[in-house]
């Protein structure tokens, strides 16, 4: 096969170059370049958009011996993936941008545009694996090392994007790739893993939305500022300065002046934009145990009615558990429902829920609605019994 | 697919390869000891060897030997004059804070300029080219006599790297000389093509450069009369007149000097050479994809006779040259990249194209070691190429 090879700079993607290439692919690396001021995304070597990372994965190809070039993907990052991000905080969701890009530039633009120049398919250094079933549909299940796992970032991929997708190391451990990258001579066998959202470049979610969504406040006002506010009691215990700083479940830097009457941490609740309240109150508020999805994108075909059984689990997050679930899909209007057989604390709006049968990717939507457990019925007192 | 043994290079702007006779004079030199600026008998050695290539160079380029400055090569060069006919001038005279120059000119000329502007003060004009890319000398006739005691210094390139345009150097001369403003231009791209004289073109400083014409890389001269005071950008020993300090390369001095006295010898069978593997290309090329067309002047005279510049409309210039690449067949876009990403190119861009077109064209440039076989190589490849290219852009 002729193989596109996506090469962020870090060890992962140079090995699953690498093994590619020595699978007898014929294999041509490509880095994205996803900023047209590369000094304005993250700066050090812990993103995927400065100028050394591109350096890194061009040395990382000379070694493995395979022609290398940089797209010029920037505006459609920035159209794509950007715009949502600074779209859902302006509506109070909390986005993931790693899925949106896997969604719509890394196995959608990428891919189209490789598939145009000849290539059969993409490979990238996600650690998920690739089964091809008795009915000839692939499926992706979670990798081997379910510490490094990355099928919830992949569940947005469909069979056409699965159908051209190489994950050469879903079978290996973080560890064994490292080794791996040393034996192969590639520098960034030691590089440091990359974290957080490539596009904030110091990591301070809150000022670069601050100054990137500033004139964007949804509120009667046009001010981002507004109240925070005891969910419970309806007071107000605080002032904020934009909605965007908050996601649901935060219980951090709420900078609330007095503690709970009960002496127990606050947490946010909900984010309302247009009136600029964020609710807080105790973790048994928190609890979740239906949450209304929209947007599904299916693995192989879409989910027909119900799905449920023991192996049926859902997950909310990046690094998030698997939480046993049954999952109702709506055919007709594309309404995903998930029920969780035991309370989910801090699920935002915004997040994607990814569906598993086992190990095997069914799904994913978006959370629209994550409905709170009300706090009056004893489930609840239950749940924060355990939780506490 | 894959590529074959032997690439089909046509990227002879780019570099081209070195001279046996250059490899030679140059390889003579690598393992002798001899600081050219030694008094002992080792230095005297390698001075006799600079001096030697430097009286071969003054005579291939038509200056005295005096007048060649050696430097680390085109980019170099091109900054010393830039910056140091300014400083110098502006010195003298603190009213001289313009440089003109023009729209098409290399990175090495622009970006020196464009410093100069946002740090030194300098007043700077791009002064417009025609669709061809050729200096509308009228434009900068009326800006020198807008206010010639303010223009410190005219750069105008002797041909253009990208698109092969030569530029109307002995005019720009006849305008400039009257107000006593220095011309500097840059033949990296046109020595060896084209005839390059110092003396005769009038002007006063000349980029040159060694891997263009088949020596070696690292090495190249600025051209100036004695008279034109420079002030250097690297201070030291006091090499060079003391324009340009540091010890002198002599072995890559003496490839230079056999390169550039080979190119300058051979250079009307080269230029015919050239010419004819060039036109047949863009004849092919433009008859199998009949969208594509060359651009610069059609006019022989007015060009480079190594460089053919082709637009394909509905393509990426980067994915043509990835597509080309897989098949072994090696050309540019001509264009400058920032970090790996092809900028559209600020050429195309002053000869009036719109931001697609300067996007979608590949150079192909021809040297000493172009054959036939290599056209056919790109005329066999182009069609299922741009096909490809194409439907990458409408997919992008």
């Amino acid at each position: 096969m002729r193989v596109l090879a996506a090469m962020s700079g870090g060890v992962d993607s140079a090995v699953a170059a690498a093994r590619a290439a020595e699978a007898g692919h014929d294999v041509t690396g490509v880095h994205l370049a996803l900023s047209r001021n590369p000094a304005s995304y993250r700066s050090g070597a812990r993103g995927c958009c400065t100028i050394e990372d591109s350096n890194d994965a061009r040395r990382a190809a000379d070694v493995i011996g395979i022609p290398f070039y940089v797209w010029d993907l920037s505006e459609r990052f920035h159209a794509d993936v950007v715009e949502d991000f600074m779209d859902a905080y302006a509506e109070g969701r909390t986005p993931n941008p790693c899925l949106r890009c896997n969604e719509k530039i890394k196995f959608a633009a990428v891919l189209e545009k490789g598939l145009a120049l000849g290539f059969d398919a993409v490979a990238t250094g996600h650690y998920a694996q690739l089964e091809t079933a008795g009915d000839g549909m692939i499926e992706m299940h979670r990798a081997v090392d379910h510490g490094k796992d990355q099928s919830y970032v992949l569940g947005v991929l469909d069979q056409h994007q699965l159908r051209h997708s190489l994950f050469p190391l879903g079978g290996s451990t973080k560890t064994d790739v490292r080794a791996e990258a040393a034996e192969r001579g590639l520098r960034v066998a030691a590089k440091p893993d990359s974290h957080d959202i490539c596009f904030v470049a110091d990591g301070d979610n809150a000022g670069w939305l601050a100054e990137k969504i500033a004139d964007r406040a949804p509120t009667a006002s046009g001010e981002w500022g507004g109240a925070i506010v005891d969910d419970a009691t309806g007071e107000e215990l605080g002032r904020h300065d934009g909605t965007y700083g908050y996601t649901v479940g935060q219980r951090k830097g709420l900078r609330l002046g007095r503690p709970a009457a009960d002496g127990k941490p606050r947490y946010v609740l909900d984010i309302e934009p247009v009136s600029g309240t964020v609710r807080v109150g105790g973790r048994e508020r928190l609890a979740v145990r239906r949450i209304d999805a929209s947007q599904p994108r299916w693995c192989g075909a879409p989910l027909d009615g119900v799905l449920s059984g023991p192996a049926v689990t859902v997950q909310l997050r990046a690094h998030g558990g698997e939480l046993p679930a049954t999952v109702h899909h709506d055919a007709a209007t594309g309404a995903v429902g998930v029920d969780l057989h035991e309370a989910a604390y801090g699920v935002a709006p915004g997040q994607t829920v990814v569906v598993y049968d086992g190990t095997r990717v069914v799904g994913s939507a978006v959370i629209d609605v994550a409905h709170r457990v009300p706090p009056e019925t004893p489930e609840t007192a239950e749940a924060s019994e355990v939780s506490a | 697919m894959s590529a074959p043994s032997e690439p089909v290079y046509l990227d002879h702007a780019a570099t081209t390869p070195m001279a046996p006779v250059a490899v030679e004079a140059m390889t003579r030199q690598l393992a002798a000891v001899g600081n050219a600026n030694s008094l002992h008998a080792s230095g005297r050695r390698a001075r006799r060897v600079v001096e030697e290539s430097r009286e071969t160079l003054a005579q291939a380029l038509d200056c005295r030997p005096a007048e060649i400055v050696f430097t680390s090569g085109g980019t170099e060069a091109d900054n010393l004059a830039v910056k140091g006919i300014f400083w110098a001038r502006r010195a003298a005279d603190p009213r001289r804070v313009r440089v003109l120059t023009t729209a098409v000119e290399h990175h090495a000329v622009l970006d020196p300029v464009m410093w100069l502007a946002e740090h030194q003060g300098a007043e700077v004009e791009l002064l417009p080219v025609d669709r061809t890319g050729r200096l509308d000398v009228d434009a900068l006739r009326a800006s020198i006599e807008r206010d010639p005691e303010s223009v410190a210094l005219v750069s105008v390139m002797w041909g253009n790297n990208e698109v092969g345009t030569l530029q109307p150097v002995e005019e720009v001369v006849a305008v400039a000389r009257p107000h006593g403003v220095p011309v500097h231009s840059d033949a990296v791209q046109a020595l060896g093509s084209v005839p390059v004289g110092f003396a005769a073109s009038g002007v006063d400083a000349l980029t040159v450069t060694g891997h263009k014409v088949g020596g070696p890389y690292g090495v190249g001269a600025l051209v100036c009369r004695r008279e034109t005071d420079v002030q250097p950008l690297v201070h030291g020993g006091g090499q060079e007149r003391d324009v340009r300090s540091g010890t002198l390369d002599t072995p890559a001095i003496a490839g230079f000097a056999a390169a550039v006295e080979l190119a300058v010898k051979q250079r009307t069978e080269h230029g015919q050479h050239v010419a004819d593997l060039r036109d047949d290309l863009v004849r092919r090329v433009c008859a199998a994809v009949p969208e594509a067309h060359p651009h610069g002047p059609d006019d022989p005279g007015l060009r480079l006779p190594h460089v053919a510049h082709l637009g394909f409309p509905g393509c990426e210039g980067d994915s043509l040259l990835m597509l080309l690449d897989a098949r072994g067949i090696e050309c540019s876009t001509g264009s400058a990249c920032s970090a790996g990403v092809a900028q559209p190119s600020h050429v195309l861009l002053a000869m009036g194209c719109d931001e697609e077109a300067a996007r979608h064209s590949l150079r192909f440039s021809f040297g000493h070691t172009s054959t036939r076989a290599d056209v056919d190589a790109v005329v066999e490849a182009i069609v299922p190429v741009v096909e490809r290219a194409r439907a990458a852009k409408r997919v992008g």
